[in-house]
């Protein structure tokens, strides 16, 4: 618009500072909007610079990564143990979840579950051995990310697990994850003793081949079609699964007693996963992970493809920057404690599940989930609004994952760093908590933000590449 | 006393609302003194000058805000802070339940899609950000006023140069003033439309012109500010260019009006080139350059008599007929008092053209004219601080506005400076600017009233008031707050000098 032609139209503002001016202009007809400005974030001198300079390469990555993201189709195609299937994974491997990480560096539920592992494993039978062996140097100790998979909390993944295999069709990769073991004294909350290793056992030998040939007989299960709808039904796939779960087991409960000859072991399977409201989480992960991960290394691409923590940091990984690890100290969640619990009791951040954040679900799709606004608020229109400012900072929406209360607006996907970090706003994530202790299990739950630190590097990494 | 404090990490709030807050806790009972601010090197620095920079703030930085109390005691000092977070987190409130869920826009290109029409963007973030933020209004296609100071020269050039080759206006860095398309923008007063555009490289110079046309009349069809720098040659007046021409083809202008400090030799050149292609009438007042018009106040009613189709000649014989009765007034002031004190004026000025337009008006009524900003045949003050003989301050000159807020709106120093030299024998006028409108202290008289009051007891206090009757300050009741307390008010900033001066000369002369 040029100054002449400005002078003949209503004047418009956007106010970028001082607030009592944007009153002025209002008071004086002039409609005007605040831009809820922050510093910027402290990153490398030039980084700026370099990532305006190469807008138009970054834009178009990022849109061959959106398409990538937007029309994955995940799909729940069978079940395998673990070390018959997941690439790379030796007797003396464990996965875990987050960014790469030793021993000596690990929190508490994470060494708990890694024991309960060994012990599970045959490879220990007292704790105390369990230890010795963990630190030994013997076990090679490698992010579930890095192995096609995702894990909730402490993430332990050993070879004889049983794992559910999701499929993305249209692009061919493949990811991950163990069976969700219900609440209680769990392993992915670094619980151990004879309880934790008996389940683990009939998951192994009565849930997971019960289910295994359920699945054969119903065929793949479309999960982007069942997250889609479970996001219609009140879940956001994160924190509240409940509606996934029933999705599952309404596909999958004809098979299992069509194909399940003992019928106790029918009635245990299926009250199992009735029990267990987060069951699908367990898949809503690796569907998102499946999804995800036929985006990389897609060069110049400011998308994030991985967040994810390890009770100890925090890590990123963006398409257009490869392997490479981003990562800072995990933060303790600031979130809702159950009754006896404080924040004095709550691990840092732990767990994958930030994967859904990173596919546009969990926190982003929270304004889906009004049952569960008493974390963020309350109110549903808190969550309506963290949804919305979910927006600034991602690349575009899903066209299958859907609001409800927001007309059927795509869920907010694909973060891109650039904004994270230009705009000062970083991802919310909507999580459980862990004890420190190992094996005390969830504290609490709600919404935390993931720290700057990690968006800040992948920023002036992807700025490095692009020079 | 007890000191105490909280560290608020990533929160964020403006200067002007954390400094509305740190008052308010300064008010409270047994508080001696409170800080609310960024916790940047430069703000840490001055709370360390004054104490108050707790270990623990040490570490904090840009992200953080941090609240800090003085207090009589543990008590008092826990009550404000609890009182600054109860304010602050009232402020950061989203609109209430059943309202707009809609959170606020994080950045330029967010908010353009908030409001598709957007066409101006009015920057006034901290310095060393702003550059930045205009970059954007520009790419979103955004005029730009940048109200920010300390915007570097480079950025200042590369901005303006970026801005014309895509036709569009940055107003500023440093630009206090505009009027565009009627709305006032930043610190600027409510006038009516009219023929009359200005183009100002000097921010309270154009709002008194502004306040001066509507008071006679007339209306102002756009107020663009430049911003000082910009008729530097270093700049090369691209934004003073820029907008001639907007006005020149502008059909709401008819009478052109330019105010600015005079002009480097280079910008001086174009704008002559370009005034001679501009067909409408051109009032130019290049402040301190010398000739006609002279004053803010001679070129506004220069540029109402073209407005009008009036004789220009007429409405300058109209001033020496209100200087005559200035004179008149003035004995009649002085004659009023027995035995006044002291010889010289001292002029306390919160706007800096207000201050150089003194200069121009003093010359020749006072001797010995000093000033901080010194114009014409003024000396430089040694020391900005302590007032020489016949001294004008400008306040707003940074060794006065590092750490604080601008003086149109936080008071507190001057107060203190006008009861100081009421104090001093020597002095016989306090003169003051009092600037209305929008950004301005919306309760001026507030203020004033008890520090005028005390100082009227013993020196004469001159105060020009700088607004219209539409600003938001009422000026009908400043105007009579500021009289009963005991000031003689006018309602030009030329006036209010003219006045000053004449009783500082008959003082001078009476105490011979």
């Amino acid at each position: 618009m040029s100054i002449q032609k400005l002078f003949s139209s209503p004047l418009q503002v956007v106010n970028v500072g001082i607030e009592s001016f944007k009153d002025a202009c209002e008071k004086n007809g002039a409609p005007s909007v605040q831009v809820e400005w922050r510093p910027p974030v402290d990153v490398a001198p030039g980084s700026e610079a370099i990532l305006a300079g190469r807008r138009a390469k970054i834009e178009k990555a990022n849109r061959k990564v959106m398409e990538i993201i937007l029309a994955g189709t995940p799909r729940l195609v069978g079940l395998d143990i673990a070390r018959n299937v997941i690439p790379g994974m030796t007797e003396d491997t464990i996965l875990h979840a987050g960014p790469p990480i030793t021993w000596d560096r690990m929190c508490g539920p994470m060494r708990g579950g890694v024991m309960a592992g060994l012990v599970y494993e045959g490879r220990a039978t007292t704790i105390e051995e369990a230890e010795k062996l963990a630190s030994s140097g013997k076990i090679k100790y490698a992010p579930c990310h890095e192995h096609a998979a995702v894990g909730p909390m402490a993430g332990i993944v050993t070879p004889s697990m049983p794992v559910m295999i999701i499929r993305n069709e249209k692009f061919g990769n493949t990811a991950f994850c163990t069976l969700n073991e219900g609440l209680g004294k769990v392993l992915r909350y670094g619980a151990f003793g004879e309880e934790v290793t008996k389940r683990l056992k009939w998951m192994e030998t009565v849930l997971y081949p019960v289910l295994k040939a359920a699945l054969e007989r119903t065929g793949p299960i479309d999960l982007k079609n069942l997250i889609a709808q479970a996001l219609h039904m009140g879940d956001e796939v994160h924190n509240r699964n409940r509606a996934g779960t029933s999705l599952l087991y309404r596909a999958i409960a004809p098979a299992v007693l069509a194909t399940c000859a003992n019928k106790d072991d029918a009635v245990a399977v299926l009250n199992f996963i009735n029990g267990n409201d987060h069951f699908f989480l367990n898949l809503s992960m690796p569907a998102c992970k499946a999804t995800l991960d036929a985006a990389r290394n897609v060069k110049g691409s400011s998308i994030a493809v991985v967040m994810c923590r390890n009770g100890t940091d925090f890590g990123v990984q963006l398409a257009g920057t490869g392997d490479q690890w981003f990562t800072a100290p995990a933060e303790v969640p600031d979130a809702l404690y159950f009754a006896g619990f404080t924040k004095d009791d709550a691990n840092p951040d732990i767990g994958d599940s930030a994967i859904t954040e990173t596919g546009g679900l969990g926190g982003f799709a929270i304004a889906a989930a009004p049952a569960i606004v008493q974390f963020v608020g309350g109110a549903a229109a808190d969550a309506l609004r963290y949804t919305l400012s979910m927006y600034e900072i991602t690349a575009g929406e899903s066209r299958m994952y859907q609001i409800p209360a927001l007309d059927f607006r795509g869920t907010p996907t694909g973060i891109d760093v650039r904004k994270v970090v230009e705009k000062n706003l970083v991802p919310v994530i909507d999580t459980g908590v862990a004890h420190k202790k190992a094996g005390v299990g969830q504290v609490g739950a709600g919404i935390v933000s993931a720290p700057m630190g990690p968006f800040a590097k992948a920023y002036d990494a992807l700025a490095k590449i692009l020079k | 006393m007890n000191i105490a404090g909280r560290i608020k990490q990533g929160f964020y709030f403006d200067s002007v609302t954390l400094m509305r807050v740190g008052r308010e806790l300064s008010g409270l009972p047994g508080v001696a003194e409170a800080s609310v601010v960024m916790a940047t090197e430069a703000n840490k620095s001055i709370l360390a000058m004054s104490d108050l920079l707790l270990p623990e703030f040490k570490k904090c930085g840009d992200q953080d805000l941090v609240i800090v109390v003085k207090a009589k005691d543990g008590k008092a000092a826990g009550e404000a802070l609890a009182k600054a977070e109860d304010m602050l987190s009232r402020k950061k409130k989203p609109a209430a339940a059943g309202g707009s869920a809609a959170p606020a826009p994080r950045d330029i290109a967010s908010a353009v899609a908030a409001l598709p029409g957007a066409n101006l963007a009015l920057i006034s973030v901290a310095g060393r950000y702003a550059a930045r933020e205009a970059r954007k209004a520009l790419d979103n296609g955004l005029h730009v006023m940048l109200f920010s100071d300390n915007v570097s020269i480079e950025d200042e050039v590369a901005l303006k140069k970026e801005a014309h080759k895509k036709g569009l206006l940055v107003m500023g860095p440093d630009c206090g003033t505009s009027i565009v398309n009627g709305v006032p923008l930043a610190f600027a007063n409510v006038v009516p439309k009219g023929p009359i555009g200005i183009v100002g490289a000097s921010g309270t110079g154009t709002q008194e012109v502004t306040c001066i046309i509507a008071n006679e009349g007339s209306g102002v069809s756009q107020a663009i500010g430049t911003g000082g720098r910009d008729v530097k040659d270093a700049v090369g007046g691209i934004s003073f260019l820029d907008a001639m021409q907007a006005l020149a083809g502008d059909r709401g202008t008819k009478v052109i009006l330019l105010v600015s400090k005079p002009p480097q030799p280079g910008v001086l050149k174009k704008v002559r080139a370009l005034l001679r292609k501009i067909k409408k009438p051109v009032v130019a007042l290049f402040l301190g350059e010398g000739g006609r018009p002279a004053t803010l106040e001679e070129a506004a009613l220069l540029a109402v008599a073209h407005a009008k189709g009036a004789d220009p000649a007429k409405a300058l014989a109209h001033l020496v007929r209100r200087d005559e009765i200035l004179v008149e007034e003035a004995r009649a002031i002085v004659a009023r008092r027995r035995k006044p004190q002291g010889r010289y004026l001292r002029g306390l000025f919160s706007g800096g053209t207000f201050c150089a337009e003194a200069q121009v008006v003093l010359d020749g009524l006072v001797r010995h004219l000093h000033s901080n900003a010194p114009l014409g045949d003024s000396q430089k003050l040694k020391n900005a601080w302590k007032p020489e003989k016949n001294s004008v301050i400008d306040l707003g000159e940074d060794e006065f506005t590092v750490g604080r807020a601008h003086p149109m709106i936080d008071f507190t120093l001057r107060n203190k400076m006008i009861l100081e030299q009421a104090d001093d024998p020597d002095v016989a006028v306090i003169l003051l600017d009092v600037v209305l409108g929008y950004g301005a202290n919306l309760d001026p008289a507030a203020e004033l009233v008890p520090v005028i009051q005390k100082a009227a007891m013993k020196v004469f206090v001159v105060a020009g008031v700088n607004g219209t009757i539409g600003d938001p300050q009422n000026r009908a009741k400043v105007v009579e707050a500021l009289r009963e307390a005991g000031a003689h008010v006018q309602l030009t900033n030329a006036a209010a000098c003219k006045l000053a001066g004449l009783i500082a000369a008959e003082v001078a002369r009476q105490n011979r």
